[in-house]
């Protein structure tokens, strides 16, 4: 009797506290904190997207029209067939699902997703480009991506593009009287072939290159991130209101984000609307086998400040005071080894695999990674180990879930 | 077991999981951290204040600060030059950015650029200050 009746309280009182959990959904899921936490997730949060002052095109529209055209323009490439477009599929959030890209040669880093990316100071999973127009010059003269050099794409655009590009940027002239492979960063050859040039035709050719990132850069600023189910949550959250039908998150959703604002530790660096904080962290990503060492942020230090297309070199519209990231960046070599950007997690569900290299085929794996918290293959991760029950992990991947449309 | 006493345990359950949450979420510093923005130095030589140049300033984009520097007897200290740093002692991390005293604006006071951060929670922010007087460090604890 005595047994039967504890049963029935303890019964009893389970089911009161579901019920106190379950009203706590319907008035309000969340603690104030998680509150004003999720509130600065939310797509409302993301400000004006920020001018670039080193690029003075960035917002103009017709050179963003051009910048199109370049994006997907295959011509620009050593073996006529690679275009931005190759790697970064409009169809498939500007990335290729691949875990390293494929163009003309297999690179050795994932193809990063381009929507909201404007807003970040630095470029890359390294960031070694501290501007959008910067960043667009590196594929054009990698050997693996499109594999040209910069006197042959001014030469390209003269043929194919002279009077828009006159129309937006001023004559073409200085040029080499032939065109040739020339450029200080490409093979033997293409660098005898720079060496050779007047200075007046380097700077024409470097002019017309930067020229070209800027206009492909005016294109990559208007691929805004998109409204989710997240964002529709936090806004019918901030306002009180009871969740129209596509806002609606499940307890399990709930549970997810509760533990990504808390437990998980997320949003220390998933954090502001695009779920990233722009800088540079050491996850204990495990090191790919064949790939060659690749020491993340640390190893592009130098090269940051000696880029000639840097924020403070010849070819950026931006005063030396407009180009604080550069100035002010850390170089704190010890703490960026192996360290990398995380990328947004807008829409992330859809687009394994995951992290520089590809290293995860599935945000299970991403989870599983977070809770056991490896020791990194050089530097040392940030991450503590996570005691995450199966529901747990389930919980977070039912909320990177709701992250889309 | 009493009814009383199951609702309890009940209750102490739910307490200690909200507890816990709370204090994941937003790991307060130790209890008797001082957040004063004016303080001595180790050493004594020196009474530091620090203010951002403009109120509010937006925590994770670049800002800058001005920094004051007195002697002990409460007089400003010139020619002087001050090395940041700092970081989030609960997480092992320094700051996402180098600043640095880019300007003497007179009257003991200090420009220090570049100043970003990166998360919500406990930050110290630390100078090393050299003058005349001599070298010695202050660090801040900061509220994000
Ligand atoms: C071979 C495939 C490939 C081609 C072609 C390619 N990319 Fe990429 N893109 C990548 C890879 C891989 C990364 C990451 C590389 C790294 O971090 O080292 C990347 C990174 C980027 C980023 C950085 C995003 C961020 O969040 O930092 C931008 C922007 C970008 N690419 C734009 C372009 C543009 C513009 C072009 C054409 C000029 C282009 N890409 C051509 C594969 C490609
Ligand atoms: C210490 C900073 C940090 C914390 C904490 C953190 N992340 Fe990340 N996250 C990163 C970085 C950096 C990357 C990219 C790492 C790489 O590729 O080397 C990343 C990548 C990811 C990716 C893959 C995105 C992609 O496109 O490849 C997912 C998903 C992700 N994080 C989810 C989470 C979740 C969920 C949590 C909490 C359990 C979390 N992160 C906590 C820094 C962090």
């Amino acid at each position: 009797m005595m047994l039967k009746v504890s049963t029935a309280l303890v019964r009893s009182s389970m089911v009161a506290l579901v019920a106190l959990m379950m009203g706590a959904c319907d008035r309000s899921p969340l603690t104030t904190e998680e509150s004003a936490v999720v509130a600065t997730l939310a797509l409302g949060a993301l400000p004006a997207l920020p001018s670039d002052p080193s690029n003075i095109y960035a917002d103009n529209k017709d050179v963003a029209a051009f910048g199109k055209k370049l994006f997907g323009d295959t011509r620009l490439s050593l073996n006529g067939k690679v275009a931005c477009a190759t790697c970064h599929l409009p169809e498939r959030q500007f990335q290729d699902d691949k875990p390293l890209a494929v163009a003309v040669g297999t690179g050795v880093r994932r193809t990063m997703p381009l929507a909201g990316v404007a807003w970040g100071p630095w470029f890359f999973w390294d960031g070694r480009k501290d501007s959008q127009w910067s960043q667009a010059l590196g594929p054009l003269e990698d050997q693996v991506e499109h594999g040209s050099d910069r006197t042959t794409l001014v030469f390209t655009i003269a043929t194919h593009y002279r009077q828009t590009y006159e129309t937006l940027f001023g004559p073409l002239t200085d040029l080499p009287a032939v065109a040739v492979a020339a450029s200080p960063v490409g093979t033997i050859a293409a660098r005898r072939a720079w060496d050779a040039l007047t200075p007046a035709e380097r700077t024409a050719i470097n002019r017309g290159f930067a020229n070209i990132g800027k206009a492909i850069a005016a294109h990559g600023r208007t691929l805004k991130p998109e409204m989710t189910r997240f964002d529709r949550f936090a806004a019918s959250h901030a306002q009180g209101n009871s969740a129209p039908d596509n806002a609606r998150f499940t307890q399990q959703e709930i549970a997810g984000l509760k533990l990504f604002l808390g437990k998980g530790s997320c949003t220390n660096c998933h954090s502001g609307p695009r779920l990233t904080d722009d800088h540079f962290h050491n996850t204990g990503m495990p090191a790919v086998p064949g790939l060659p060492p690749d020491g993340g942020r640390a190893t592009v230090l130098k090269a940051i400040g000696a880029d000639p297309f840097n924020c403070l070199g010849a070819f950026s519209d931006a005063t030396p005071d407009q180009c604080g990231e550069l100035r002010f960046m850390s170089q704190d070599r010890h703490a960026l080894t192996r360290a990398y950007k995380p990328p947004s997690l807008r829409r992330v569900s859809s687009r394994p695999p995951y992290m520089h290299a590809g290293q995860f085929p599935t945000l299970d794996a991403v989870i599983a990674h977070y809770a056991s918290a490896p020791r990194a293959p050089a530097g040392h991760s940030e991450l503590k180990p996570l005691d995450l029950s199966d529901q747990d992990r389930q919980a977070l991947v039912a909320f990177l879930k709701t992250l889309e449309p | 077991m009493t009814r009383r006493r199951i609702l309890l345990s009940v209750l102490a359950l739910i307490i200690a999981v909200g507890g816990t949450l709370a204090f994941k979420m937003f790991r307060p510093a130790p209890t008797g951290t001082d957040f004063a923005r004016t303080r001595a130095t180790a050493n004594g030589l020196y009474t530091v204040a620090i203010a951002p140049e403009k109120e509010p300033f937006v925590r994770d984009a670049l800002h800058s600060w001005i920094v004051t520097v007195k002697n002990k007897t409460g007089s400003p200290v010139e020619k002087a030059t001050i090395d940041v740093g700092g970081g989030m002692p609960q997480h092992g991390h320094g700051l996402p950015t180098a600043p640095k005293m880019t300007a003497e604006l007179g009257q003991g006071r200090y420009r220090v650029e570049g100043v970003k951060f990166s998360m919500f929670g406990w930050w110290e922010f630390s100078f090393a200050i050299k003058a005349p007087p001599g070298n010695d460090t202050v660090v801040f604890n900061l509220k994000l």
